[in-house]
């Protein structure tokens, strides 16, 4: 919705409708006062923003921080279920919510190409704030550069947080375990196939949806269950797949998957049937993986299932010992295969 | 997901399996080859070997498009956008596939060349139209499959008279490349094939008539196949019926796409568009005459190898490479010396490890834990 003309103390105000970025607006004069006041203050509105310095002067906190950073450049900027904006609050969330953090504040940065119009940035900022309002985690400092034209793609977004690591709390993609146990909140690839979906304007009859969303409150769910959570993580680029080759390099085990028990979406798998894709690499933006205690894994996939996020939660493989760290995977067929990391770009197949 | 998931289920490949546990005879073995990279893909991804028994082996033929395709083309492609200075469109499997100096499509578009990955033959004439001012130059690859495609983009640049449009035609055939499998004597590293599992896609458009000569010149059957595993599966029990009852025929278990006369209205599309070309070369399998298609003298113009001065040379492939034999299905991957070591998916030296059609990639990533 783009945002009515405001009065302003820097004149004219921002014309939201029709205006486009231009180089006085990253220059650090009037135009870019007027951008911050108008647009970004506006949706982003918070104390810590509104104190207008340099940097946020924020309360202290007891025990461990976690910080992460994360930046995003994407092809549409809008999507189904999302647009640069939501994501880039969500990404970073997500990064701090697999540390076991509880995320405390974010800062924005943003680099922008001359001639993007504010219209877009309107939308995109708005939609920010509502991710940021809806996960309870304010933006509290950020920065804008512009660049001239042909020099970026539009908008690129850096988020940074800063979250709070209760003590009791030590996941790490080393501390899997033979015997662990695999869960995956919900249905794999969904943000990926919405992307190329929207990018290839490929029309399928059931439009695909991003699960971009903020997963702190599922994973305090789930350590609120008392399960002894090993490790956490998002499967973002590169999918689950790629995700568990990490995982089982860092701890130094093999994983393996139950082809039969992966939840995707039907429209998920039949689009990517139809480009020749395996969901196992397709980025998800809302789902959480979780290796488990075998003791504690029924406690955990009951906490995954009883948050909104974690309703299709899933018990997917189990952690095993293997000096070769090969994930592999029992196929619907009752046959082995390897799940191995990802060359490149996932391609379509020729014949 | 409904006409998938049938040929996926877990309950009838196991009762698939045992048939073709008792159907094999104990006192033999069966080598029997899936031409295609789409079946060598779809075993390997489902693990349809573990529910063979030991005696009956799968060879992996050459029905990949991009391991057949020898260094040589791959130069041209490079030497096109490199030293031309054209727009080269191509299928996103090739960008990968190793050529000389030490150079890949993908590689030469880091040094400049403008090299674009598309879905279709349609994109690329779609480029033609955005970029009146460039050369745009469609590397065209595949077997019969993704050839009626790129007979559209050449009527459909003839008919918007598009000077900026050309093709590096490439396109390969599949009965000759069968039939040099078979001529191959055991000397010069010819397998002993007791039959072939027959392409899927290939199939829809030329039909299952085409391979009769496998049967009635060479005694071996044909069970044309989907890209399904329990296709697979089926067509391998079909096969091992057949040579137990000593049978030599076409079959087709692909019934739901395949039909005895194929797509004649893509046909008649390819057989307007090109021509054969005298001979052509293959990676792993040498020069095989009537083997490859060019553009028919109504279309020359669109022609890149008559439009720009690059003409083929062939180059060696590298010497610890056995993609030749493996293609020819002489070797197993991980009999070549190179393979998973100097040789893989990341820095693939032969062109078997690239595409994931690939006897090599496929095993790779799929299997090799097997090799552990």
């Amino acid at each position: 919705m783009p945002a009515p003309k405001t009065r302003s103390s820097l004149g004219r105000a921002l014309d939201l409708k029709h205006g486009r970025i231009d180089l006085a607006h990253g220059s650090g004069g009037r135009a870019m006062a007027q951008l911050i006041e108008e647009l970004f203050a506006r949706h982003l509105d918070n104390p810590f923003l509104a104190q207008g310095d340099d940097g946020a002067v924020l309360p202290g906190a007891d025990g461990r921080l976690v910080m992460a950073t994360d930046s995003h450049v994407i092809s549409p900027l809008f999507f189904p279920g999302g647009d640069i904006g939501s994501l880039s609050v969500h990404g970073t969330l997500n990064d701090l919510a697999v540390m076991g953090a509880r995320p405390l504040w974010l800062s924005a940065a943003f680099i922008l190409e001359e001639g993007f119009p504010l219209a877009d940035l309107a939308r995109i900022v708005e939609s920010m704030g509502e991710a940021s309002r809806v996960a309870g985690v304010p933006i509290v400092t950020g920065d804008t550069k512009v660049v001239e034209r042909g020099k970026g793609d539009g908008v690129f977004i850096t988020t940074t947080g800063v979250g709070s690591l209760p003590p009791d709390r030590d996941v790490s993609g080393r501390h899997a375990r033979p015997g662990d146990v695999v869960l995956i909140s919900g249905t794999l690839g969904d943000h990926g196939m919405a992307i190329m979906a929207a990018r290839e304007n490929l029309g399928f009859e059931t439009p695909i949806v991003s699960d971009s969303a903020a997963l702190h409150g599922l994973t305090e769910a789930l350590f609120a269950s008392g399960a002894r959570v090993h490790t956490l993580r998002d499967p973002t680029r590169g999918g689950l797949a790629t995700t568990l080759n990490e995982i089982t390099r860092q701890s130094g085990v093999g994983i393996v998957l139950d082809e039969a028990a992966l939840p995707i979406n039907p429209a998920v798998a039949a689009a990517c049937e139809f480009l020749g894709l395996d969901p196992l690499y397709v980025a998800n933006e809302g789902k959480l993986l979780a290796i488990v205690a075998p003791d504690d894994a029924d406690a955990a996939l009951a906490a995954l299932r009883a948050h909104p996020l974690g309703a299709r939660a899933a018990r997917i493989g189990t952690v095993q010992a293997d000096t070769h760290r090969f994930v592999q995977m029992t196929t619907t067929l009752g046959g082995r295969r390897i799940v191995d990391w990802l060359n490149g770009d996932q391609l379509p197949r020729i014949c | 997901m409904k006409y998938i998931d049938e040929f996926r289920d877990g309950a009838l490949a196991r009762k698939l399996g045992a048939d073709i546990a008792r159907a094999a005879d104990p006192r033999r073995h069966y080598h029997f080859m899936e031409f295609c990279g789409g079946h060598t893909h779809a075993i390997s991804r489902y693990g349809v070997a573990d529910l063979l028994p030991a005696n009956v082996r799968m060879i992996h033929g050459p029905g990949c498009p991009v391991c057949v395709l020898p260094i040589g083309r791959v130069d041209q492609a490079i030497r096109l956008a490199l030293d031309h200075g054209v727009m080269l469109c191509t299928y996103g499997d090739c960008l990968r596939v190793p050529a000389s100096d030490g150079l890949s499509l993908l590689k030469a578009r880091a040094r400049g060349a403008d090299v674009r990955m598309v879905y279709s033959s349609a994109d690329a004439v779609a480029l033609a139209r955005q970029h009146p001012d460039r050369q745009v130059v469609f590397f065209a690859i595949g077997f019969e499959t993704t050839t009626p495609p790129t007979a559209v983009a050449i009527r459909e640049a003839a008919a918007l008279g598009l000077g900026n449009f050309s093709v590096l035609c490439c396109h390969v055939l599949t009965p000759p490349a069968m039939t040099a499998i078979l001529e191959a004597p055991a000397s010069a590293g010819g397998v002993p094939l007791d039959g072939f599992v027959g392409p899927a896609h290939v199939s829809t458009i030329i039909g299952s008539a085409p391979y009769a000569f496998c049967a009635e010149r060479y005694g071996k059957p044909v069970v044309i196949a989907g890209f399904e595993p329990l296709d697979v599966m089926q067509a391998i029990l079909m096969l091992i019926r057949q040579t137990n009852e000593g049978r030599a025929e076409v079959e087709n278990e692909f019934v739901r796409a395949v039909s005895h006369e194929g797509n004649r209205k893509a046909q008649a599309l390819v057989a307007e568009v090109f021509v054969r070309r005298p001979d052509f070369e293959w990676r792993g399998l040498g020069t095989i005459p009537d083997s490859a298609l060019g553009l028919a003298p109504a279309y020359r113009a669109f022609d890149a190898e008559a439009r720009f001065p690059v003409a083929y040379r062939s180059v060696a492939d590298h010497k610890a490479c056995e993609c030749g034999a493996i293609l020819r299905g002489v070797k197993r991957p991980q009999e070549c010396r190179i393979f998973g070591t100097a040789c893989t998916p990341e820095n693939p030296v032969g062109s078997c490890m690239v595409s994931s059609e690939g006897a090599c990639a496929a095993h790779y990533t799929y299997g090799r834990y097997k090799d552990a």
